[in-house]
């Protein structure tokens, strides 16, 4: 038997639960890409076309392009959670958790598997979504590398989320609670279906503490060089979520929370 | 190293243990005793309360890659990735242990386990006989020179039972060193070297299997009798003798400190014209020794 030191960095290890969450998906595929796909597709025909056509945007934009970074976001939102979230989730269901808790890996590097795997997953989508949006309406995109890393950075940060909640969640209500509850509502109260500015100024001002208006503003800003709030803040908001999250991520794995007993 | 649960619950109360490298150290312990606590400490999986462990030099804490890269563990739960093909779990497990991927390792670990046939089935189509030699292919996929079986043969057939055995001797041979849990006593008294006794959180004894037998083990060799007798003569008084079954039985317990002269002891019998009938030998085995330890320590 083999007696070879330890890398620094287990890059085998960070490989290994990144292709195995990578397979996941491709065995899932339906789930994973059609139907969010069909569900995008479909928001174009109700919201897109049936409605959009008799709406206008501040912006001169039509609103069937307008909706696009939102529905993008959308779906990244809840394509990143889910995919973190039970990704850590049914090991932790199955048991087949002690093999990654008595492997030598960092918890840096189970993070950057597990939250890696699932931005990927994500980005992935977002692109396709993007591609099938493409066929409904004309798009531009005035800021691609801005509308690249607003992609890559909300999709780690909602994967990081995801992460934790995978961690958190004793069953699967609990791994769908925030999901549903929680983001879905904000992502539809965040301006992914208008304009925060169409809004009266008292809801305005309300939605301004609604942490998902900064993400798809900012995103949106890259499509269009339009935004309900200024892209510094836009950034900073996300890379702050980020930040909270690894905070929190590296509190759980020192404390070992609903981990390690 | 001890372990307490926020509950209370003390589950290893001061456990200090050296194990020698490249031997078979059983564990035996009933239920809840400790055991598999004290596994999962050593693998990272619990938290320990305070104590250290040193795996072959390695905090498992400190160095805790170095320790884990080492070590291999076989748990008591059939947990595995039911979706999964046997050849991508044990190369993922490899991967997960910091090896590079080397198909050639896997397909002989295979072989070994008599699952290369089984290399492109999911997990969820084997039996659980199969699965359990999964589950050892995955621990032994990074080629670990600790390993951790804990109650690797519950539930498994007999055929299975033996090739396990043979596996484990076949590993020490390697200078793998291994520690087994175990249900099973004749597991620990045909492979262990060493014995450990744990109960209730307390490791009791921890002993060389050949001296805990002869330390604790007693042989019985019962006489049953032509004629039974109402009480032992008083010619028979040296041979540590009594009387059962009605006195139809004469049993001598030697234990294993005392000699006593059995041909001297038969003379005795015949010429006092007490008739065997028939007769039957004893010899206390792990399991008996085990439940007098702990029936008398607990």
């Amino acid at each position: 038997m083999s007696n070879a030191a330890p890398a620094r960095f287990n890059r085998h290890g960070v490989w290994a639960i990144y292709r195995f969450e990578m397979a996941r998906a491709l065995r899932t595929l339906v789930q994973s890409l059609v139907t969010p796909v069909i569900t995008t597709s479909l928001y174009f025909v109700v919201f897109g076309a049936a409605i959009g056509s008799r709406l206008t945007t501040a912006s001169g934009i039509s609103y069937g392009a307008f909706i696009v970074p939102g529905l993008i976001m959308l779906a990244l939102f809840t394509e990143s959670l889910s995919n973190a979230s039970f990704g850590i989730y049914f090991p932790k269901f199955t048991g087949t958790i002690y093999e990654l808790l008595s492997a030598p890996v960092s918890y840096v590097e189970i993070v950057i598997a597990y939250v890696g795997a699932a931005a990927s997953k994500s980005i992935g989508l977002g692109l396709i979504i993007l591609a099938t949006a493409a066929l409904f309406v004309p798009i531009k995109i005035l800021h691609p590398g801005w509308m690249i890393a607003f992609l890559v950075m909300t999709a780690s940060t909602f994967s990081l989320f995801g992460f934790i909640i995978g961690i958190w969640a004793k069953g699967f209500e609990q791994l769908q609670f925030i999901p549903m509850l929680i983001i879905t509502p904000l992502t539809f109260l965040g301006g992914a279906f208008y304009s925060i500015d169409m809004l009266p100024p008292a809801w305005r001002a309300f939605s301004l503490f609604n942490p998902i208006v900064y993400l798809i503003s900012g995103f949106r800003w890259s499509f269009y060089g339009t935004a309900d709030v200024s892209v510094a803040i836009s950034l900073s908001m996300t890379i702050g979520f980020f930040a909270i999250l690894l905070s929190l991520v590296a509190w759980i794995f020192k404390t070992g929370y609903r981990l390690k007993s | 190293m001890t372990k307490s649960y926020a509950s209370g619950f003390q589950a290893l109360k001061l456990v200090n243990l050296d194990i020698n490298k490249g031997e078979i150290f059983a564990l035996l312990g009933p239920n809840g005793a400790g055991k598999t606590t004290l596994i999962n400490i050593i693998c990272g999986i619990v938290t320990m309360s305070s104590g250290s462990v040193i795996a072959d030099g390695h905090d498992i804490v400190r160095n805790y890659r170095a320790a884990r890269s080492m070590i291999g563990l076989v748990p008591q739960e059939l947990s595995t990735d039911a979706f999964e093909t046997v050849w991508a779990t044990v190369s993922f497990s490899r991967g997960l242990f910091g090896r590079a991927p080397n198909s050639n390792f896997i397909e002989g670990l295979l072989r070994d386990l008599s699952l290369l046939d089984k290399r492109n089935s999911r997990i969820m189509t084997l039996s659980g006989g199969m699965k359990r030699r999964v589950m050892i292919a995955k621990a032994l996929s990074h080629e670990p020179q600790i390993l951790f079986l804990d109650e690797p043969t519950a539930g498994v057939d007999v055929e299975l039972r033996r090739d396990m055995w043979n596996l484990v001797r076949g590993l020490r041979e390697k200078g793998v060193t291994i520690i087994l849990t175990t249900h099973y006593i004749e597991e620990a008294e045909e492979m262990a070297d060493r014995i450990g006794v744990i109960n209730k959180g307390t490791l009791m004894l921890v002993e060389d299997k050949k001296e805990l037998m002869k330390q604790l083990g007693k042989k019985q060799l019962t006489l049953h009798l032509q004629t039974p007798l109402t009480q032992i003569p008083g010619e028979l008084a040296p041979f540590n003798l009594e009387l059962k079954n009605g006195g139809a039985d004469l049993v001598h317990t030697v234990e294993s400190a005392s000699s006593v002269d059995i041909s001297a002891m038969l003379q005795r019998l015949s010429d006092l014209s007490i008739v065997i009938k028939d007769l039957q030998t004893h010899q206390s085995s792990l399991e008996d020794i085990f439940v007098k330890l702990v029936s008398e320590r607990t």
